[in-house]
Order: C-alpha cells, then structure tokens, then sequence
C-alpha cells in the first residue's frame, strides 16, 4: 500500500472465529481518514453498523491516529504508526502504537470542566474514553486499545 | 469534503460537506477568518451534509466562535444530527453554542 512501509494484512481468520487486520502506517495525516473509512468497512462486513459504527467507531480510532501521529511520533516520517485490529463474534478491538515516548494519561485535563471549555484543544482523549467500551493505555502510553462491543450502552453512557 | 459559504440578509453560511476533521479543519477555519476579515459579523455553519466531527473540527469551532466574540460577532450552529449533538453534549460544547435546529431558525436567530 505504501512504498516502505508494511501494507495491510487483511482478514486472517483464526479458529475462533475473529479475523485480525494489521496495517503500519507513516505518521502522515493525510492518511487517517482513508484508513479509518477502510477499517469501518471492515466493521461493517462483519455486523457493525449505526451509531457505534458512524459515531463511536470513527471517532475513536481517528483521535488514536492523529494523538500517534502529532503527539506520539511527532510527524516524524520515519517512524510508524501500528494499527492492529480484531473482529470477534460480539466485540471489535483496535489497537494504535506509536514509536513516541509515550505519556501519563491520567495527567491530561478533564475538557469539560468551566475552566477547559474554551479551549481550543485536548478533547481527543476524552472522546475516546467515552466512546468506546473499554480504553486500555499500555508501555509507556504509546500502546491505546480500544473495545467496543457489537450492542453495548448507548453511545455517551459509558 | 469541502465547505461551501453563502451570503444572504447579511449572515455568512457555511455548509461542512463530509467529515470536520483534522486534515480539513484549516479549510474552514481559513473560509470564515476570510470573511470576518471583510467585515462580516453574523455566522451560521450548517452540518446538514455532515458525517462526523473529531476533536480538532471541534476545536477549529470553539476557536472560530470566540474570534469573531472578539469582532463583535455572533455565530450559529445548526442541523446537527443525532451523532453530532452526542458530541456537543459529551464535551459539553452544547453549553458553549448557539445551536438551531434548522438553517432558517439559526438565520433568522440574530
């Protein structure tokens, strides 16, 4: 897919039943939204659709692209952007790695207290909290996974 | 993706065609800085066409809306569908906008 860097390893189904995607991808914007777009595709041959799909999904996964890109690798075209992603019977999971140093997330500002409200960043992280079922920040903070069940709590509630 | 902007009864409409996101969000913020710079002073963004916004189309809107507060300026937002508006409640953005249902209600809201 791009020249350098590993294309995509589409559709590997195990035995269980669940299909693993792996792509590595420059730290390169411009990218981020085909590749989300793709991987939705994927989300929606194997039975996701609506909201979780067009909201939860896609916005999630498109703020952990662009915190690997800018924060984690910096731009920085020579480093990549892991993206693993597992369709299993009744959830789906993504996970993003960058090659940055990673952070603490339990340091990043709550953007919806009075004080945050006006500003013009810092809700990437927030949004995928509560967008997706389960948030995991691994290593040093480089390594998010994200769950999302096939029917879970509305979208928001979580 | 692309935005349109329009003119009528002296309020600039922008209509977000696709997605607001990071590798787009320049776009609009260039359009409307472009148009305040002239002298416009009332806004509506519509987001009847609208997929998703992430947090940096979020984000170019907080900062649109407090440049043109500091022009003297007013800016609407309407036809958020119900994706949209679970954003705008999630980040509390909802408590931050004027939101209007439809177009002709946010145009004629000033």
């Amino acid at each position: 897919m791009i020249r350098g860097h590993r294309p995509i390893r589409p559709g590997r189904a195990s035995a269980s039943g669940s299909v693993d995607f792996v792509m590595d991808l420059p730290s390169d914007l411009s990218l981020v939204e085909a590749v989300v777009s793709y991987l939705a595709g994927r989300c929606r041959d194997f039975g996701f659709d609506g909201v979780r799909l067009d909201l939860n999904f896609r916005v999630s996964v498109t703020e952990a692209l662009v915190n690997a890109v800018l924060y984690g690798n910096r731009s920085d075209r020579e480093k990549t952007v892991r993206v693993e992603m597992r369709l299993a019977p009744g959830h789906l999971r993504v996970t993003v790695i960058d090659q940055g140093p990673g952070f603490d997330p339990a340091r990043v500002p709550d953007p919806t207290l009075p004080e945050n409200l006006g500003a013009p960043g810092g809700r990437g992280l927030f949004l995928i909290r509560h967008l997706m079922d389960r948030t995991e920040f691994l290593d040093r903070g480089n390594i998010v996974r994200m769950t999302l069940v096939h029917s879970g709590p509305e979208s928001g509630s979580a | 993706m692309s935005f349109h902007a329009s003119k009528a009864n002296g309020v600039v409409l922008v209509d977000v065609d696709g997605q607001l996101i990071v590798g787009n969000r320049q776009d609009l913020k260039q359009k409307v800085l472009d148009e305040l710079e002239a002298g416009e002073r009332r806004f509506v963004i519509d987001f009847v066409n609208t997929g998703y916004i992430d947090s940096s189309g979020l984000g170019v809107l907080v900062s649109l809306s407090k440049k043109i507060r500091e022009q003297g300026g007013a800016l609407r937002l309407s036809n958020l569908n119900e994706d949209l508006r679970t954003l705008f409640e999630l980040t509390k953005l909802d408590t931050l906008f004027e939101i209007s249902d439809t177009r002709d209600e946010a145009l004629s809201s000033f």
